[in-house]
């Protein structure tokens, strides 16, 4: 369970997130979307940690994660995934370091588990036999499966999506989105969508909210959110998500 | 003029207080045992072992060009059993040390920075966090106690070289009693100046370091920023260097 309560982000004075409140349940999957620029990736960060809040708090499981020493967040941390807008793979590692490289960094497993759970993941992605490829060998739908194998190492409980399919083709933006549903159907994790891209919305989430000017305007079903009289949401759905 | 330097100076002391916490957060962890042995082995080949042909190259050759300098000098003042002590205190106190900093510094520096910067500005580090693993620990620790420890392992190399590159000038080129020169050197070196040399190379290795990695942890925006970094950590721990050099060789040698 993530609760989110009057969420303040600025940066130099810029407001970003300006009083976000939500609470997502566990097994849930929320789309946050608003146009590029709307503070949608600073939610995952702040979520993550990655960056402080001007105000306001975040609980995950009961914690507020603000007061979380070095190594709480970490245990925090270990129980999300985070698949990152550019992928952001250790470039200089293949394929499958990076998918080991959280467990390797733990020290719990033995090189025999490690490489079970390496191709256990790779499988689930649909990217067997990639173990000793180099991310600047795979097209950018490849690297982003590799970030989620790379994110679900851990097993997490919570997958934070950042634009998961954006700059995708169709065909790969379909196999990415309907990973996102097997994750979240077979693993019954909590999942966070940022997302601008209507197909993606429309095919993975339980619940859309919207980010506008630093507050969200929205919470409610893809059926609602289709329905919605709000000029806000229909010009966002007119232009295709591209406000 | 005023503001443009008021500016300069806020970003100057700003970094500086950022290097300055990036070193006491890696003492920290390095004194609290967080430190992986297999990253910190990979950093020393990288930093040391393969500095090692710059590094001594560089050594032999400006022992010899040195050498060659004040050998004629001092042949000419007739003080030819000299050499070899003068050139034994200078190579030990200030050659080696500063010589081998120098070259880490352009080699080490450039690379650690553009490294870790690439890394910053690709999301990686963000990586490394949301994954449950501190970047100073990864990144910073083993880089830091690998300079820190190769460093003056270099420096001993280079003294020998230096030393030596001076003898083959003064001996064959110059034609200074051989005996001579390794007399001399016995007669006027002490113990304390290569220990002191080597000291401040330990010193010019955590600078370096911390230097690189603060400057990498903090770039902005893409390539620019990258190559930004690099020429910053590079500019900025060769003046550091320079600068503690100075201090350190007063305290130690004055």
């Amino acid at each position: 369970m993530i609760k989110i309560k009057d969420l303040h982000k600025n940066y130099n004075g810029l407001v970003v997130l300006n009083g976000v409140s939500v609470d997502i349940p566990e097994g849930e999957t929320l789309a946050v979307i608003g146009p590029s620029g709307c503070g949608k990736s600073t939610l995952l960060r702040l979520i993550l940690r990655l960056e402080e809040p001007t105000k306001g708090s975040i609980e995950i499981d009961g914690q507020n994660i603000a007061r979380l020493s070095e190594d709480g967040l970490i245990k925090i941390r270990r129980k999300i995934g985070m698949v990152f807008q550019s992928a952001a793979l250790f470039d200089s590692m293949s394929v499958y370091e990076n998918v080991a490289f959280a467990l390797r960094e733990q020290n719990h497993f033995t090189e025999a588990e490690i490489k079970k759970v390496v191709k256990q993941k790779l499988e689930l992605v649909e990217l067997p036999g990639k173990e000793n490829v180099m991310p600047s060998e795979l097209s950018g739908g490849m690297q982003k499966r590799v970030s989620i194998a790379r994110a679900l190492a851990f097993d997490p409980r919570i997958i934070l999506y950042d634009e998961p399919t954006t700059g995708l083709d169709p065909v790969t933006s379909t196999t990415i989105e309907n990973l996102i549903n097997k994750l979240s159907r077979e693993l019954k994790v909590t999942s966070i969508i940022v997302t601008h891209q209507l197909s993606t919305i429309f095919r993975t989430a339980h619940r859309i909210i919207m980010l506008d000017q630093g507050r969200f305007i929205l919470g409610g079903t893809v059926a609602e959110t289709k329905r919605s009289d709000n000029p806000i949401i229909k010009k966002f759905i007119t232009a295709g998500g591209e406000t | 003029m005023i503001e443009k330097l008021g500016h300069a100076t806020l970003d100057f002391l700003e970094e500086f207080g950022r290097t300055s916490q990036l070193f006491l957060n890696t003492i920290a962890s390095i004194l609290s045992g967080k430190t992986n042995p297999r990253l910190v082995i990979e950093q020393m080949v990288k930093i040391g072992i393969d500095s090692l042909p710059i590094a001594l190259t560089s050594a032999a050759f400006v022992g010899m060009v040195f050498a060659v300098q004040i050998a004629t000098e001092f042949v000419r003042f007739g003080a030819s059993k000299y050499v070899g002590g003068v050139m034994g205190i200078a190579v030990a106190r200030e050659l080696a040390p500063a010589l081998t900093g120098v070259v880490i510094a352009s080699r080490v520096a450039a690379a650690i920075a553009a490294e870790i910067g690439t890394m910053k500005v690709t999301e990686q580090i963000d990586a490394l966090n949301a994954l449950g693993t501190n970047p100073v620990r990864y990144l910073v620790i083993p880089r830091f106690i690998a300079c820190t420890l190769m460093l003056p392992i270099l420096t001993i190399f280079a003294d020998i070289l230096c030393f030596f590159g001076g003898y083959v000038v003064s001996v064959y080129l110059i034609k200074i009693n051989a005996v001579d020169y390794m007399n001399s050197a016995q007669q006027l070196m002490k113990y304390s100046d290569v220990y002191g040399g080597i000291f401040k190379s330990l010193i010019f290795g955590m600078i370096i370091s911390i230097i690189a990695c603060s400057k990498g942890l903090g770039t902005k925006g893409g390539a620019k920023g990258v190559g930004e970094a690099t020429t910053s950590s590079v500019v900025a721990s060769l003046m550091a260097l320079f600068v503690v050099n100075y201090f350190l060789s007063v305290l130690l040698f004055k």
